[in-house]
């Protein structure tokens, strides 16, 4: 089956899309998004987490028949969404842009991360010199920063739920933070680092205002 | 496989009248699962996103209506002061990205003995709405489940919404796992205060094939609570009442050894579980005689 929907702004069309596949499947292979990482497939471990419509969501547990005519943000265009988050005073409803736009809008001209742009991304620079040159979300940066990266897969999970967490509550508690990411796994930091990356960002975060 | 994407409730009734076999999927936080490990292969899946009523709910006189798909974090934001223990148990679902799209209509479909939502809703009182082409049917929560995984579902029927009756007093829900987030529930328990019938209810998750109700423990402590005349003067429980409230309790779970925890160990936790909601929820009584909301 087709599948249309938008991915981090732009609409994107999905062809010979199995009945069963996830959206997880479908943002990996089909649209070489592999941003989003492929884990344990049965929601356990967050790592997949993207976007429906502006809510987090296990991507490896949405049908991708479901996702016809909605609106998905992956860690690749996160930045983007961030971005545009801050122009709009915090309003950051995903690809608020691509239906604002009126008539069928073309790619190059919708806001947000084109596909070929996302599948470009690569961080550039290496250790405590990456991410340098690149436009990061305000969270993306925190994690560099406070060193919340090491074998880095459970990262861009995070990263999404971390930033909607921001969005929703700028001031969280650490209560708040732990539940808002105990969904998501990571077996190499221990999550102190992960913790004082999201300290981070809402310190900014609140500084910026 | 046929992904059939219904625009409407009647839509999705005459589908399923047409293809008996389609699976309903709404969040996806069980379907999806068999699908991704191969466990399961439906001929057809049903997509209720699109069906708007599903994830809608109303407060009324005596009930909530709870459409089927509504997500447990709507529940645990909207529906504290109404449906405490549900909240409660909500809030112990999975992680925040599965309360997102994870429902009750789910946990009702699925019958899993596990389910989070099950406890809640015997010891709240509730009803589930079903529909297919033939018509509406309300089915008692309790005579809803029928085994391990099975309901009482027609196979041309669908999950509607949920009437679960508002609370009239405290409620509690306690589960017990290995962690905090995403847990199965190793065994859980149920436990609401209705002053306004002076009865208890409970129910048990986890321990026995299906949800069920501890019957004998609420008849015991039901007669126990009238005849020492508790409901009015508000005293504190009897101990000894307590005790056999939650040795009751033990009894009526009907557990198996599994890779949670073993059976004994299944009729000792919830035996505990019920001596402390039974205290929790009768110190809020003795506070307040009211709802108390169900904290966080």
């Amino acid at each position: 089956m087709r599948v249309n929907f938008t991915v981090n702004g732009p609409p994107q069309e999905a062809d010979d899309v199995w009945e069963g596949e996830s959206l997880l499947y479908v943002l990996r292979e089909r649209m070489g998004l592999p941003g989003s990482k492929n884990a344990c497939e049965q929601g356990e471990c967050g790592s997949c987490t993207v976007r429906l419509d502006g809510v987090p969501v296990c991507a490896c547990l949405v049908a991708a028949g479901q996702v016809e005519g909605r609106d998905v943000v992956t860690v690749e265009g996160l930045a983007d969404f961030a971005k545009q988050r801050e122009e709009h005073g915090g309003c950051a409803s995903a690809g608020s842009g691509a239906r604002g736009a009126s008539g069928a809008p073309e790619a190059s001209g919708t806001p947000g991360t084109s596909l070929d742009e996302a599948r470009g991304w690569a961080a550039k620079g290496t250790d405590s010199g990456t991410g340098e040159g690149d436009e990061l979300s305000p969270i993306q940066q925190a994690f560099i920063d406070a060193g919340a990266v090491q074998c880095g897969f459970c990262t861009p999970g995070l990263l999404v739920t971390a930033d909607e967490m921001l969005e929703r509550n700028p001031s969280p508690s650490d209560a708040d933070i732990r539940e808002a990411l105990s969904g998501n796994l990571c077996r190499c930091t221990g999550y102190e680092k992960i913790l004082d990356a999201v300290r981070l960002a809402a310190a900014r975060q609140s500084e910026a205002v | 496989m046929d992904f059939l994407r219904p625009a409407a409730w009647e839509e999705a009734l005459a589908a399923k009248a047409e293809h008996p076999t389609a699976v309903p999927i709404a969040g996806g936080t069980d379907v999806m699962v068999e699908i991704n490990f191969d466990h399961r292969r439906p001929e057809y899946l049903m997509d209720l996103n699109r069906i708007g009523e599903l994830s809608e709910w109303a407060v009324g006189e005596e009930h909530v209506r709870l459409g089927a798909s509504v997500p447990y974090t709507r529940i645990m934001e909207h529906l504290r002061t109404e449906l405490p223990g549900l909240a409660l148990a909500s809030h112990t679902v999975g992680s925040p990205q599965i309360r997102n799209r994870g429902s009750v209509g789910g946990n009702l479909g699925a019958a899993s003995p596990a389910g989070d939502a099950h406890p809640a809703l015997l010891s709240a009182g509730a009803e589930v709405e079903v529909e297919s082409v033939r018509g509406v049917r309300r089915i008692p929560v309790e005579d809803f489940y029928t085994g391990v995984k099975r309901n009482a579902l027609a196979p041309d029927e669908l999950i509607k919404a949920v009437l679960i009756k508002k609370a009239s007093g405290p409620q509690q829900f306690s589960k017990v796992g290995t962690r905090n987030a995403m847990v199965i529930a190793v065994c859980a328990f149920g436990i609401a205060l209705h002053p306004d019938t002076r009865t208890v209810k409970t129910g048990i998750g986890s321990a026995a094939p299906t949800p069920l109700r501890a019957r004998a423990a609420e008849d015991f402590l039901n007669a126990a609570l009238e005849e020492g005349g508790f409901w009015e003067s508000g005293k504190v429980i009897t101990p000894s009442v307590a005790k056999q409230f939650a040795a009751l309790a033990s009894g009526a779970c009907n557990p198996i050894d599994d890779v949670r925890g073993t059976a004994k160990y299944r009729r000792h936790a919830v035996g505990i579980m019920a001596r402390r909601t039974l205290g929790w929820t009768w110190e809020q009584y003795r506070a307040t005689g009211t709802t108390l909301e169900g904290a966080a």
